[in-house]
């Protein structure tokens, strides 16, 4: 291991394993043409669900958002740790030599770009089919990244727990969807804030989100090493 | 305390003198239970007779409650000491799967009883309260839990698996809490709180107080049960995997 402070060593490493994941989307491109369109596909169906009501579609709208954004994060987390099961790279990556800690941190990075894709394509969607507009363009953008950063965080470790595993498709779902309902909650709630079709507190909600990824970046970083150690 | 959980296991049952008899005073306590809950204790003036369902909604959440804590410890102490033990850990794996699913099954008598209770009081089974939806999504995390321990995997990598999600899934709980809190509340404040003057009294006060002991004494011979169920289980697997072995290598010589 080159010569650096133990965070600095970390950090180099995470952003590795991050490098290498989007290289690895950037080829299959998942994400863009599978991931997003579902996503949009989704925003469309509840259309549909809702009889097209412009009025209610606008109201749920944020929720609805969250909704979409979670179910790509749980299509984008198996395929994250799905490439990891292939040709023995969970071997491989442990004896890389890296910390546990940067594997995490790497795979969040990575699954934290793709769901910023996956959320532009998805406000794009929003705005053009339930007419959706911005009422303060700060709070939308850091509940945006706070949503981000919590569901990476949450997914990667979640994701972790569940690789390897032969019914991981239908068991990641089961494990992460309970544990990512406060996030749906703050979200949307700092979303319609955002968006003007509430006055709530959307700051405070925002807080509750990087609350929630400060808590489970700490929980990842304790619990990576015995779930990279089994493999 | 492993000793004494385990004590049965190299048998065929589960049962021993002990639980035995923890058996028949849970038997009795509930018989009691029964007793001072429909019986003995008077209708509720708001709440009518809908009040004898408390009797079972808050002992079954409390000893839910300390299932899920017991969990996390267990898996705490397997995370922490399971490599240093000479069974790799498997004793506080086993005590963290029984009191689970003990908590699980208690949440669900708490989300039942309470849907009962709601029907009768609130005309409905549900609402979106902050206390309903925080319970049904515990419930939901540890039927996850559950299904991750139930997965054919090699048994120390699944252990140490679930307790790591046992505790990130303690540590959600105040997360999903305070979230549900601030967006909405409908449920009554707790019955009973440690250093506060309680909201109910007389024959009441004490059937709820009473009805939480039996109910963690019901809790207490089921978990050792089911400790020794899961015993015996991965004594199956073991000798099913010795017996497939000495299969193979017949079929090899003959």
């Amino acid at each position: 291991m080159a010569a650096g402070s133990w965070g600095t060593v970390v950090w180099r490493d995470a952003l590795l394993v991050a490098g290498k994941d989007l290289r690895i989307e950037l080829r299959a491109r998942v994400t863009i043409t599978q991931v997003a369109p579902l996503g949009v596909l989704i925003l469309v169906v509840f259309a549909f669900a809702f009889n097209a009501n412009a009025v209610l579609l606008a109201q749920g709208a944020a929720g609805l958002y969250w909704v979409a954004v979670m179910f790509g994060a749980v299509l984008v987390i198996q395929r994250a740790f799905d490439v990891e099961s292939d040709d023995g790279n969970q071997d491989a990556l442990r004896l890389s030599g890296f910390h546990p800690g940067s594997i995490f941190l790497g795979k969040a990075m990575a699954l934290a770009v793709q769901l910023l894709v996956l959320q532009t394509v998805l406000w794009v969607g929003l705005v053009v089919f339930f007419d959706v507009g911005v009422a303060d363009w700060p709070l939308l953008g850091c509940a945006g990244l706070a949503g981000t950063s919590t569901i990476a965080v949450c997914g990667t470790l979640y994701g972790a727990l569940a690789a390897g595993v032969s019914v991981r498709d239908t068991l990641l779902p089961l494990l992460l969807l309970p544990v990512l309902a406060p996030a749906l909650l703050a979200g949307t709630r700092a979303f319609e804030a955002a968006t003007g079709v509430t006055t709530d507190a959307g700051w405070n909600w925002t807080g509750l989100l990087f609350v929630m990824t400060a808590v489970y970046t700490v929980a990842g970083l304790a619990a990576f090493g015995p779930l990279v150690e089994d493999g | 305390m492993s000793e004494e959980l385990g004590s049965t296991a190299q048998g065929s049952m589960t049962a021993s003198v002990a639980t035995r008899v923890l058996g028949v005073v849970a038997a009795a306590a509930a018989a009691l239970m029964l007793v001072l809950g429909l019986v003995v204790s008077p209708a509720d003036v708001v709440q009518g007779e809908a009040v004898r369902l408390l009797y079972v909604h808050v002992p079954a959440i409390w000893v839910a409650y300390g299932s899920f804590g017991l969990t996390s410890l267990a898996s705490a102490l397997l995370l922490w000491r399971g490599r240093r033990r000479s069974d790799g850990g498997r004793h506080y794996d086993r005590l963290a799967g029984s009191a689970a699913e003990c908590g699980v099954v208690f949440t669900a008598i708490t989300l039942v009883s309470g849907s009962l209770w709601g029907k009768i009081t609130w005309g409905t089974y549900w609402q979106w309260d902050a206390r309903l939806t925080t319970t049904v999504l515990l419930f939901i995390t540890y039927v996850g839990y559950l299904a991750l321990r139930n997965l054919p995997a090699e048994p120390t990598v699944r252990a140490r698996r679930a307790a790591v999600m046992a505790l990130v899934s303690f540590v959600n709980v105040p997360i999903v809490h305070f979230s549900v809190d601030w967006w909405r509340t409908l449920h009554q404040p707790a019955s009973l709180r440690i250093g506060r003057r309680p909201e109910i009294t007389g024959e009441m006060y004490w059937t709820l107080l009473y009805s939480t002991l039996a109910v963690s004494v019901v809790a207490a011979w089921l978990m050792i049960h089911r400790y020794r169920v899961i015993r015996l289980e991965e004594l199956r697997d073991e000798a099913g995997l010795a017996v497939a072995l000495e299969q193979r290598r017949g079929e090899v010589v003959g």
